[in-house]
């Protein structure tokens, strides 16, 4: 009996426990990221604006993110009599689900990967998509007007920026081909993809901005408009969750980014000394840097207008990508450069 | 198991771990908070005016337009995925193939914006 048990454990229970610890490992600094990341959004743009920010709660504010958690778990959860309430609750736990489901296959080091599976960005891809869900279920389920209006432009926003980002990503695999995102990581080895996809990563940058419904493409927020939108009548945790889920999509795309231009964890040169540092932390600092553009662009630019945001999103982004494809193509079909490059990585 | 199988393992049981995590957050609020409703506070928010009428009303077709525009290229992206992972093995016929696809493309996408269905106004 002792034996089975024994076997059972060594062959299925510690395995499982291996992983849950892994995840535990990501998940837990993740949310502690989440939360620092809106104190650092409010002590940015604060300074931006030459104020100060959030500077009471503990040394310089810095329990900020644990205060405004106690205090929206303590509210009062509000379930409006017009929702339709299965769904009302299910949206904004979706959200937060999608939004952390994804870093499953986010390699945050050589090796430091949950799943490294063969079809990373595929999945990627698949769940940023299904992040509309969440949204439009919230706007639907609400059954007010501000929020299926918010509801509504933030799809067809989200939808509209997808396919660039799509073609740019597949600008990406043209230059690694695999969908493996340490293969995507390790073929950028002897060059970040930043450099001779320049276009391509502005482009990109822009289009995770209209994906998380950033500033300055947040209308489906227009705080003056549609007061909040598509989350308008949701309190306490389930707001939190949304919030939540918004900033670890930031946090997502901005990895995202790290990982298909910014070389992921490589250090910018190959010298001894950026080698000794600890991968991890030049992932960190180089999704910290991408974030920071995040803030800097939402204290700088003011709103779009809807159709000026489709606009730029079909009328221009679209051909853009889709002509920086072919060159891509062409480029590399004539030279081979990338050829000789990845095949150290893939063989 | 199969190995292929194995490796989505660790993908489900973290699909687990943000489901519960999620409900848990949703539901130590809703065990905290204090609950007091009335008519008012439950209804829709319609900046302190009573609701005029129902919200499922009809809406914009852009915004069904967009839709459908987003199915036509999101097929694209799908048959671009495959093709640029294999670009290396395909060669030159490869690579003509998806330039004819990507010239009927835009030869209908071409069409599109001169209809006028890129148009938001």
């Amino acid at each position: 009996m002792t034996e089975l048990f024994m076997g059972l454990w060594s062959s299925y229970g510690f395995p499982l426990l291996i992983i849950l610890f892994k995840i535990m490992a990501l998940v837990l600094p993740l949310i502690i990221c989440v939360a620092y990341l809106t104190y650092f959004e409010r002590k940015v743009i604060g300074y931006m604006q030459l104020r100060l920010g959030p500077n009471t709660v503990g040394p310089f504010g810095l329990f900020q993110p644990f205060a405004d958690a106690i205090k929206l778990m303590h509210k009062e959860i509000i379930l409006p009599t017009a929702a339709s309430s299965f769904i009302f609750i299910m949206a904004p736990i979706l959200t937060f689900t999608l939004s952390l489901v994804a870093w499953a296959v986010i390699p945050v080091g050589a090796g430091l990967v949950i799943s490294n599976v063969n079809v990373g960005v595929l999945y990627l891809f698949a769940i940023s998509s299904l992040g509309v869900y969440g949204i439009i279920m919230a706007g639907w389920a609400s059954n007010s007007k501000y929020a299926f209006l918010g509801a509504l432009r933030s799809a067809a926003q989200m939808i509209s920026y997808e396919v660039s980002i799509g073609v740019v990503i597949a600008c990406v695999l043209l230059c690694v081909g695999s969908l493996n995102l340490t293969d995507v990581v390790m073929a950028q080895k002897k060059i970040w993809f930043v450099i001779p996809l320049m276009p391509m990563f502005v482009v990109f940058i822009i289009s995770i901005l209209a994906e998380t419904n950033r500033a300055p493409f947040d209308l489906p927020e227009a705080e003056a408009e549609l007061v909040a939108g598509y989350n308008v009548e949701y309190s306490s945790m389930t707001f939190a969750l949304f919030f939540l889920g918004e900033y670890a999509n930031m946090i997502l795309m901005s990895a995202l980014t790290t990982i298909l231009f910014l070389g992921g964890w490589l250090p910018p040169f190959q010298c001894s000394f950026f080698s000794m540092i600890p991968g991890v932390v030049w992932f960190a600092a180089k999704v910290a840097f991408v974030l920071f553009i995040f803030l800097w662009v939402r204290a700088t630019f003011p709103r779009y207008r809807y159709d000026q945001l489709m606009r730029l999103g079909w009328k221009v982004f679209l051909p853009l990508t889709l002509l920086w494809l072919v060159i891509t193509a062409t480029v590399i079909k004539l030279t081979g450069w990338t050829a000789s490059m990845s095949t150290g990585v893939l063989s | 198991m199969d190995a292929l199988l194995i490796e989505y393992l660790p993908i489900l049981i973290f699909l687990g771990v943000a489901i519960s995590l999620s409900i848990a957050m949703v539901g130590i609020a809703y065990f905290r908070s204090t609950s007091a409703p009335s008519d008012i506070k439950l209804s829709a928010y319609e900046c302190g005016f009573a609701a005029f009428d129902d919200t499922r009303f009809k809406f914009d077709v852009r915004f069904y337009l967009v839709a459908i525009l987003f199915i036509i290229f999101d097929l694209e992206i799908a048959f671009l995925f495959p093709w640029a992972i294999s670009f290396h093995k395909i060669g030159w016929f490869g690579y003509t193939s998806m330039m004819l696809f990507l010239g009927i493309l835009t030869v209908g996408f071409i069409y599109e914006w001169k209809k006028g269905a890129l148009e938001w106004e």
